[in-house]
């Protein structure tokens, strides 16, 4: 009797919060109209905000959030509608993610941006595919995140491209005969980039020593001893902020400069770096000097954090522009030019469209080939000045193809 | 020279710092023939609770803060997870300490955002040296040297003091100990509190050394430190240090060698060899299973 | 209906048939309301209703506390993925691997012979067998040293021989045939709910089937007194094999699902962290219950995935309080579970199934009531 008691209490409790559930995936999946009458679209932001690309993640939120100030409605068939933002966390994990993008779908969005990390983007890609809706990614660079799917766009370069041309900067710049390559065992972001900086290596002539950092592990002493004794020049680290803060700190003490990929574009490098005077190199999406739109987005943006402390807590407390919310602010302006060219809120006709959308952003012309990507062939090389604890701009470096 | 140093003494020091966790670990398995997989995760919270410390007070007063918030962890997750179920089968103990770890993580989770932390700096310690050549932190020749000094003074603690004789009647016959008088739950409050103090000064350590905390952070190192406290012989404080010692060592020989991805297999393995070649571990008592 | 048994199997199709055509309706129902999140829950709510079954067979009815589950269950998933990504797609999948060693792919070789549809979905409930099969193989040949350990020594070498075989599988030197550490993907999945409900429920009543059988009651003898169990003529070390490898056998053939529900696997996700989840399923619905595992299961998916969600929404709080905030929903969910370890520490269920609580409903009924 005590245990049928204890059910049907179970029982009710899970359908009371089954009716909670139910209502406010109801109210927010009509799509109809808000208070004003105004008719709503939704945008739905697939990002980390939490994990160890969170930091990376809510910078790129920032992005859109600031893109959805300066564009918040769009007029599709002759009427106004407002842009809603719905942000999700896939908390960097793909397993999370999944469910992160499902919800996005329930939710009833027209188009979906994200994400910072290309393991997440891949994991989720079968179900933004699945319900057709487009998504465009900011920061993923790994080609199998578009490869195959046609509802998969990004605004950002590729891998191979990223790899050579820093394979190409460590033996311009540090005229190195050996590199080490410290990738993250189960990232794809970090093994692939470790991959193709690796094949242009051995195209270059550089003799490559590559170990991979267990999840979880960190203790990176093990890592730089191996790379002082095999006398690598350079130590090649595509990694997250997390694992960076870790090993520069090593790293310094060794006195081994390091390059990095796109992720290291973040004020916790900067602070590690100053902190411990490693000598870090980095490629990176976006560079204010490289056009008048690009210096215009960096005032406004750093405006918009200033007046908000939330926002500016959210950007790790500094108004040090990203290059991921430049990525992002990128993002939003393309899917809206997207359902502008669709004129609708159908999310198939918006991922339609946006194969033939062109649109001139903060970080470069986007241009989308039959993948889904785009030719972006500049890359922003930059270092930390650590006496004065900012960035410094290296140079911009193409590949002769 | 420097070479075979600079592969050494991060081993030693992080075999340092799995002996003080395994400590807890194997005094409480001991007495309640339980393994506290939230032991590890106690470990996690004090990191944390010095990162937010250090934000409020200054060093000297956050150490004993730390120390004081983690021991009272200890003794309340043991209050409220363990005790009631005192009769319980074993089984269900264990379930409850899954459960708790659970809890903690997620809890950590909240409160931080998931985000990792960096782990604030404490002075002196965290200054670099160089011992014979190899650049390291004074943390990494600390701890070999605290662990060694903690652990002589647990030694003497339960070889000395009327507590220390409870423990031991405890752990050699929990029930005929319950029947002589003792009272049996403060001598089980005063292992958790030792073990969670002994964790929080493993965390200083390790913290200090690898400077990013997050809610997952300890379940290896707990882990390890568990595989640690039954190589040694479960039970036996010696057999914890020499444990996590062998333990972290050899990690980091295998790292050097750059086997990276095998360090944590390589663990489980060698526990797994263990089980089987000598259950009772380096320096464990032969214990009869009662029917 | 001669036998207990033949009736058994007759109620557990019946219910089986029944479940599927109800799925239809929630999917019919799911896509006209928008409610993808419904279908998530019941999917993957199905496919750990079978973990968690396999699970309490070994726990909860065998007596052997194992933390291995997500070795298994690794084994399985990468096993389904590896033997049915399509030919052509393989050198996206393994980029760094000029497209793996394993060139061909069983649900393509069989839509050769019989045609598209109905040779796919034979290629790969094949695959899902295989997986059982080889998770069972592996079951084996750990069980062999492991279980001659007791209780929480059998626990921690299980949960250290999960860990290895992640690290084996993630191993740079395997990575033309696992892809390394990388995720595996673009392999063929179910789009509809009922083939789960269908291969689950079939998995569930052979479990059921066991579980009443001569087999069954010498675990459930092995797990109350393994010497009196042993004095009554009951082969230990036989029977507690067979329950290993059973156990791992839809353990693998559960990540094999779990794999085709996630649509991408990658063996860092398979931590121990999954292998406590299911174990906390198995404690809610109670250790000894097939249907409140399968009850349980649904209910925990249920509240991580979509009931709690709530909680997680910063824009929810009543007044200043700032309460609410992602991470919020498993705090509560976490401390729920800490109520029922605790204070029901016996479970929805204890040992009783449904059948028993509402006498006169036929076996297994509301099996998956908690889901729709």
């Amino acid at each position: 009797m005590k245990k049928l008691f204890a059910l049907l209490l179970t029982l009710a409790m899970v359908l009371s919060l089954a009716a909670c559930g139910g209502n406010s995936g109801g109210g927010s999946s009509d799509g109809g109209s808000g208070a004003s009458g105004a008719k709503v679209i939704k945008i739905g932001i697939y990002e980390p905000s939490s994990g160890a690309n969170g930091a990376g993640g809510k910078k790129e939120v920032l992005g859109i959030e600031y893109a959805n100030t300066q564009v918040s409605t769009v007029t599709i068939g002759g009427e106004e509608y407002s842009i809603e933002l719905v942000p999700v966390d896939n908390q960097s994990e793909n397993d999370k993610g999944v469910s992160a993008a499902q919800q996005l779908v329930s939710s009833g969005v027209a188009v979906v941006l994200g994400s910072y990390g290309s393991g997440v983007s891949m994991a989720a890609a079968p179900v933004f595919e699945e319900a057709k809706i487009a998504a465009i990614g900011c920061s993923c660079t790994n080609p199998g995140v578009t490869l195959g799917n046609p509802y998969y766009f990004r605004v950002c370069y590729l891998d191979p491209f990223q790899g050579s041309v820093l394979a190409n900067l460590a033996k311009d710049e540090f005229g190195a005969e050996t590199a080490y390559v410290f990738t993250e065992l189960g990232d794809d972001y970090s093994v692939g980039l470790g991959e193709y900086f690796t094949q242009e290596c051995d195209r270059l002539g550089i003799k490559v020593v590559a170990d991979q950092n267990p999840q979880g592990n960190t203790d990176m002493s093990g890592f730089v001893n191996a790379a002082k004794s095999a006398g690598a020049d350079v130590i090649f680290a595509p990694c997250s902020t997390t694992v960076a803060s870790l090993l520069i700190d090593q790293a310094a003490s060794a006195g081994i400069p390091l390059i990095a990929g796109d992720t290291w574009d973040d004020a916790v490098i900067l602070q590690a770096a100053s902190k411990s005077g490693a000598d870090v190199y980095f490629s990176t999406f976006y560079d204010e000097g490289a056009s008048d739109a690009a210096a215009a987005f960096m005032d406004g943006f750093k405006a918009w954090l200033n007046a908000n402390s939330d926002k500016l807590s959210n950007n790790g407390g500094s108004d040090t522009v990203s290059a991921v919310s430049a990525l992002g602010y990128d993002a939003y302006m393309v899917a809206v030019e997207a359902i502008k060219a669709a004129d609708s809120a159908d999310s198939d006709a918006i991922a339609q469209a946006l194969s033939g959308v062109t649109y001139t952003g903060v970080t470069g012309d986007v241009v989308f080939d039959g993948e889904g990507d785009v030719d972006k062939n500049i890359i922003f090389i930059k270092g930390v000045d650590t006496e004065k604890g900012e960035f410094y701009s290296v140079k911009e470096q193409g590949l002769a193809q | 020279m420097g070479q075979v140093l600079s592969t050494l003494l991060p081993g030693i020091s992080v075999g340092g710092q799995y002996a003080l966790i395994a400590l807890g670990y194997t005094m409480v398995y001991g007495i309640l023939r339980l393994i506290n997989f939230a032991h590890g995760d106690i470990f996690t919270v004090a990191g944390f609770v010095m990162f937010y410390a250090v934000t409020a007070m200054p060093v000297q007063l956050a150490i004993p803060f730390t120390i004081a918030i983690t021991v009272l962890l200890g003794f309340t997750v043991e209050r409220l997870a363990y005790k009631p179920l005192r009769s319980a089968p074993r089984m269900s103990v264990m379930i409850s300490a899954i459960g708790v770890s659970y809890l903690l993580q997620n809890l950590m989770w909240y409160i931080t955002g998931g985000q990792p932390q960096q782990y604030p700096v404490i002075p002196w310690i965290s200054d670099s040296i160089s011992v014979f050549g190899a650049e390291t932190k004074r943390v990494t020749v600390i701890t070999p040297i605290l662990t060694i000094v903690l652990i002589l003074a647990l030694v003497a603690l339960i070889k000395k003091t009327r507590i220390g004789m409870a423990m031991r009647a405890a752990s050699r016959d929990f029930e005929t100990a319950r029947l002589m008088g003792i009272k049996i739950n403060s001598v089980i409050s005063f292992t958790f509190i030792i073990g969670s103090f002994l964790a929080a000064v493993g965390s200083f350590l390790f913290f200090s050394n690898y400077s990013t905390v997050s809610p997952t952070v300890g379940t290896m190192p707990g882990l390890k430190a568990f595989v640690a406290a039954v190589f040694g012989g479960i039970g036996s404080i010696p057999g914890a240090v020499v444990g996590g010692f062998i333990i972290g060592i050899c990690e980091n020989i295998i790292r050097g060698l750059g086997y990276s991805t095998f360090s944590d297999a390589f663990t489980f393995a060698l526990l797994i060899v263990v089980l089987f070649v000598k259950p009772t571990g380096l320096f464990g008592e032969k214990l009869e299973e009662k029917v | 209906m001669e036998t207990k048994r033949d009736k058994t199997i007759f109620w557990g199709l019946v219910l089986i048939a029944a479940f599927s055509v109800l799925s239809l309706g929630a999917e019919a129902a799911a896509g006209a309301t928008g409610q993808t999140l419904l279908m998530t829950v019941l999917k993957k709510g199905t496919v750990y209703a079978l973990l968690a079954v396999s699970m309490n067979l070994l726990n909860g009815f065998t007596g052997l506390f194992s933390l291995g589950q997500a070795g298994f269950m690794l084994i399985g998933a990468y096993t389904y993925a590896i033997l049915t990504i399509p030919v052509a797609k393989r050198a996206g999948v393994y980029q760094y691997y000029d497209g793996g060693i394993v060139q061909f792919s069983i649900p393509e070789a069989f839509s050769g012979v019989l045609g598209d549809l109905v040779g796919g979905v034979v290629g790969m409930v094949v695959t899902l067998v295989i997986c059982g099969l080889l998770a069972a193989f592996f079951g084996w040949l750990i069980g062999l040293p492991v279980l001659r350990l007791k209780s929480d020594y059998l626990a921690i070498a299980t949960l250290g021989f999960a860990e290895i075989i992640r690290t084996f599988i993630q191993y740079e030197s395997f990575a033309p045939l696992t892809n390394g550490s990388n995720t595996l993907r673009q392999y063929p999945t179910f789009k509809h709910l009922y083939p789960y409900v269908i291969i689950v429920g079939l998995c569930i009543l052979g479990i059921v089937l066991l579980v009443n059988s001569t087999y069954g009651r010498a675990f459930k003898a092995i797990r109350d007194d393994e010497i009196a169990a042993e004095a009554m003529g009951i082969n230990l070390a036989k029977h507690k094999m067979l329950s290993f490898i059973i156990s791992s056998f839809f353990a693998g053939l559960g990540g094999g699902l779990l794999a085709m529900y996630m649509s991408s696997v990658q063996a860092k996700g398979f931590t121990v962290a999954m292998t406590y989840e299911i174990l906390l399923m198995v404690v809610i619905g109670g250790i000894g219950s097939i249907s409140g595992s399968i009850i349980a299961s649904y209910l925990f998916i249920g509240c991580s995935e979509w009931w709690l969600r709530f909680l997680d929404d910063p824009g929810n709080n009543p007044g200043n309080l700032k309460l609410l905030a992602p991470g919020f929903r498993m705090v509560v969910f976490s401390v729920f579970i800490m109520i029922v370890v605790l204070f029901f520490r016996r479970g929805l269920m204890g040992e009783k199934e449904l059948p028993d609580l509402l006498r006169r409903k036929p076996r297994k009924a509301g099996k998956e009531a908690a889901g729709k």
